[in-house]
């Protein structure tokens, strides 16, 4: 089966446990303010690969995956090829190679439930914890990204959930019992991330001819996110779950 | 005497015969624990480095060298004994009678000690002058016998790093057996071997060997007289573990005063020395505080070790290493470890002495080394990025349990295996060579054969190939035949004697030939054949540079379609190699080692196929050329593995450069995924990794200097860029935030 990648990063060790290789998927519907890969958004853009070319490749770094470790698909928005995935995590699974699938869980269809099935476990990213301030964001509403979690829950899928902290845009106590509140009741959720907001993707939109959206010069301080994640634990009255 | 200083020592064999490996195997005791016992530094310790530290200052603040000692030649015997800090000193002796203090060496060559005097405002005594006016020096012979096109490619740089004007080094004296043994054993069992000597029939190489012996000998008994100065009896065995370090260390003293090689490695002495220590704590003559403050001590001492160096030598090694390197861990032959307790206690030195280059920590890196090990390991890589690793699940099939790391990469069996260093050969001149006809492409010199100038509008794979291959049989010829007069002459001339000694008498050897440029003549070949290369001449008719068209694939990708070119390039430049018999029935080996010189290098190299502008450095080692992976490190790495070691017997040489918080979030995190990845590279067929892990300075320092940093990768969640193809500004602000920021 044939799809659409950006690239392939083949040391990775921030998206998921162990070393991992990140398989960047080209495409994706959110056009986040702040992206930092705004090269990954227009499908068509992408490299036209399939999928044993991928795999063979991907076979080359098992020696490094050890316990932990295996493949991440990043993007873009894996989901948005998602028969193309799940083609991908059915002969991973095979090879006995575990997996994750970095998404921002916009879609959330047959196939998408089939691809949950495979991979051994969910990055969430959610942008934001009220729907008019996601929308503003990402150009798309929230209401999707919580079906998603939910079934997630339902089907006891692993879940790391992700949140990128922009100063004044997410970065109050309120915003972090807004995504306790989301979050508290779902049990297969084994630990959250707040990721510091970041500059490094500026130069990419340059490249393309597109605007930053984001007025913002600097990410929060590494305090800030300090203070953040513990008040986030009492939250969610459990300390280790970050 | 042996009765007691061998108590409680079991083994027989090593009792009758000098047997190193024997003596360790029959009474190490492997550790599999943590790294909770090792202890901080002493105050004496801690004082005795400020003091040394404050005379590292003042050296720098001179401009390198803090003083040289012009009218003595360095020997065993030339100085009298010198301190740091007498009362305070567990192991004492220096290389002259004060610190930092340099000696000359003429042995080598005197226009060599001359210009390092000079370009530090000294001038060589005329004593000296006067005498080595009479006495021929291993540069003398050297350049008596050259010939014409030897000359030339060494003056071209075609062959290059020559060890034909001071000690070629890369030697490793088994200095355990002084301690073991005693002196006087030692003596008796080379008389022997001598005496045997004379009932073969005395032919040149009989007489020549037996001649070795005795200066051999007669240089054992000058150290004896070196140890008398500091006021011990080294005739017989180390009665303890001090004593033991104490006799160790005195060995190795004497090889750097007699000789300025190059590198001047330990060998694997962490294990040995730990056997000493473990009766010592048993006996309850020390505690564990002693044992890590003996070992500071002698570390403190390897670190004041130094050889009266050009500025351009400098330049070429970035700073004036002595290459003092200690290879730690390994597995046995059967299957235990050889980590000891003291493999910690020597890595533990980084943390109670400050992270150095020397001595240069090699970790014999295998699949099976204890877990605790490995963590530790890869915890002070991460916290003071000094240590390199080596893989020992490929070596020990061909070098046994008791081999050592001469230089970097360059393994021997100790105390029975030698190298004659063969320094390297600069592969994309020998391209270049062969498109202008045997002509050197700065110069215009005609140093190999003379053919046309391949004038053409595009340079076609095929024709390419077969003027490089005539060119690659000639240069491989010249090159052996370069690499035996120097060695001829270095034996006649400037001989270890000492360091060959404590070698057994009956010794195998290498001829070590290197191999320079390797990533650049592949991405090269592979540009010829892939894309579309037109050369430009200059008003000479000599090409000078070239346009390429379109894309090809590029080394450091896990691409095979260059990767292999890649290897076919080394393996037939090896089998080249071995057509033309080595001195003294020496065995062809081969590294891709350059690990600093690579800049130098290609200064003196044009423009080549791949794009690479002229004077342009090249990559280090076996390493790829920077900013030209787009599929992370892994697949550098990758790309390396598949440089086949059993033509590279000598080594294969990889430089990595991480983030910390590109490995992980966190220390036990990063420590986790730095050990899956040595654990994953080894496993690949990879020989050697130098884990250069980055701090702010370093980070800055890539900017100016991105060929030292090569695979220097950027890494959020989600996001990944090479750092140099960032702008300034870029690279600018990812150092404020990684080194501000936790990403």
């Amino acid at each position: 089966m044939k799809g659409y990648i950006h690239s392939i990063e083949t040391l990775g060790a921030l998206d998921g446990p162990g070393l991992r290789v990140v398989v960047f998927f080209q495409g994706c519907p959110m056009r986040c303010k702040y992206c930092q890969n705004p090269d990954t958004w227009a499908l068509k853009d992408g490299i036209l690969t399939d999928t044993n070319t991928l795999i063979k490749k991907i076979e080359n770094y098992k020696p490094y995956f050890g316990v932990k470790g295996g493949i991440t698909v990043s993007g873009g928005e894996p989901f948005m090829q998602a028969e193309f995935l799940l083609d991908l995590l059915k002969n991973l699974k095979k090879r006995k190679i575990k997996t994750v699938v970095d998404t921002c869980g916009y879609y959330l269809s047959s196939t998408v439930k089939k691809c949950i099935e495979y991979m051994d476990f969910v990055l969430l990213d959610i942008k934001h914890t009220v729907n008019t301030e996601h929308k503003k964001l990402t150009g798309k509403s929230l209401t999707n990204v919580l079906k998603f979690l939910n079934y997630c829950c339902s089907q006891r899928k692993k879940l790391w959930i992700r949140q990128v902290i922009i100063p004044g845009i997410n970065d109050t106590k309120k915003d972090m019992q807004q995504l306790a509140c989301l979050v508290k009741d779902c049990k297969s959720i084994q630990k959250i991330e707040l990721l510091p907001y970041h500059l490094m993707g500026k130069w990419k939109w340059k490249k393309l001819g597109k605007k930053y959206l984001l007025q913002k010069k600097k990410g929060p301080t590494p305090e800030k996110i300090r203070k953040l994640k513990i008040y986030l634990s009492r939250q969610l009255k459990c300390a280790d779950e970050i | 005497m042996k009765k007691s200083t061998w108590r409680n020592f079991k083994g027989h064999l090593w009792q009758r015969e000098i047997n190193v490996r024997d003596f360790i195997q029959n009474n190490y005791i492997p550790y599999n624990g943590d790294s909770s016992f090792l202890k901080g530094p002493t105050n004496r310790t801690q004082n005795l480095k400020s003091k040394v530290d404050k005379l590292f200052k003042l050296e720098k603040k001179k401009g390198g060298v803090l003083d040289i000692d012009t009218k003595t030649v360095s020997s065993l015997l030339t100085y009298g004994p010198g301190y740091i800090d007498k009362k305070n000193e567990i192991i004492v002796g220096l290389q002259t009678d004060k610190p930092l203090k340099r000696g000359v060496n003429p042995f080598g060559g005197i226009k060599m000690v001359r210009k390092s005097c000079q370009a530090y405002g000294y001038k060589l005594d005329k004593r000296i002058e006067d005498y080595f006016h009479f006495r021929t020096t291993h540069n003398d012979g050297v350049f008596r016998v050259y010939t014409e096109e030897m000359k030339k490619a060494r003056e071209n740089g075609v062959i290059t790093g020559l060890p034909d004007a001071y000690g070629r080094g890369r030697i490793i004296g088994d200095y355990r057996r002084v301690p073991l043994y005693g002196v006087d054993f030692l003596i008796e069992k080379k008389r022997a071997d001598r005496n045997l000597l004379g009932r073969k029939l005395m032919d040149k190489e009989n007489i020549k060997l037996s001649e070795e012996l005795y200066s051999q000998i007669d240089f054992l008994d000058k150290l004896k007289d070196m140890a008398k100065m500091y006021g011990f009896n080294i005739s017989r065995p180390a009665s303890n573990s001090v004593e033991a370090t104490q006799w160790l260390y005195f060995a190795y003293l004497g090889a750097i005063k007699e000789q300025n090689g190059a590198a001047m490695s330990l060998g694997r002495i962490n294990t040995f020395l730990d056997i000493y220590f473990e009766r010592d704590l048993k006996e309850g003559l020390l505690t564990e505080e002693n044992v890590q403050e003996t070992i500071d001590d002698f570390v403190i001492k390897l670190r004041m070790a130094r050889q009266l160096r050009t500025p351009e030598y400098d330049e070429l090694f970035a700073g004036d290493p002595l290459w003092i390197t200690e290879s730690v861990g390994g597995m046995g032959t059967n299957g235990k470890t050889l980590v000891t307790k003291s493999s910690f206690r020597f890595l533990n030195t980084l943390y109670n002495l400050g992270s150095s280059s020397e001595p240069n920590l090699t970790v014999l890196w295998s699949k099976k080394l204890p877990k605790n090990f490995k963590q530790f390991c890869a915890k002070v890589s991460i916290e003071t990025n000094s240590i390199q690793y080596e893989n020992d699940d490929m070596m020990r099939p061909l070098y046994g349990d008791d081999y050592g790391i001469a230089c970097c990469v360059s393994a021997m069996k100790l105390g029975k295996q030698m190298q004659y260093f063969g320094a390297r050969c600069n592969l994309p001149k020998v391209l270049l060579m062969a498109l202008n006809g045997g002509k050197d492409e700065l110069t215009g010199e005609q140093i190999g054969p003379k053919l046309p100038v391949y004038k053409t509008e595009k340079l076609d794979y095929k024709e390419v190939m077969k003027r490089y291959n005539f060119y690659q049989k000639w240069l491989c010829n010249l090159y052996v035949n370069t690499m035996n007069v120097i060695h001829f002459m270095h034996d006649k001339y400037a001989y270890e004697k000492l360091q060959m000694a404590l070698h057994d008498t009956d010794v195998e050897r290498f001829m070590a030939f290197g191999i320079a440029g390797l990533s650049v003549i592949a991405d090269s070949i592979s540009a010829i054949k892939y894309a579309n290369v037109k050369p430009t001449y200059g008003k000479n008719g000599l090409i000078t540079d070239f346009k390429i068209n379109g894309d090809f694939p590029k080394y450091g990708n896990d691409d095979n379609r260059v990767d292999m070119m890649a290897t076919k390039i080394v393996t037939d430049f090896y089998n080249n190699l071995k057509k033309t018999p080595a001195y003294r029935n020496s065995k062809h080996t081969l590294s891709i080692l350059t690990i600093t010189s690579n800049i130098v290098y290609g200064k003196k190299t044009g423009a080549t196929p791949d794009g690479r502008k002229k004077g342009q450095p090249f990559a280090p080692g076996a390493n790829p050329m920077h900013q030209r992976d787009s599929a992370g490190a892994l697949a550098s790495l990758n790309s390396v593995s598949k440089i086949p070691y059993q033509c590279c017997r000598d080594g294969i040489s990889n430089t990595f450069s991480i983030l910390p918080s590109v490995i992980g979030k966190g220390i036990h995190e990063q420590i986790d995924n730095l050990v899956t990845m040595l654990d994953g590279y080894f496993l690949k067929g990879g020989h050697h990794l130098n884990v250069n892990v980055l701090n702010r300075e370093q980070l800055v320092d890539a900017m100016k200097n991105p060929q030292k940093y090569p695979n220097l990768t950027i890494r959020v969640s989600g996001y990944a860029v090479n750092f140099h193809k960032l702008s300034k500004q870029q690279q600018k602000e990812v150092i404020s935030r990684t080194f501000h920021c936790s990403i």
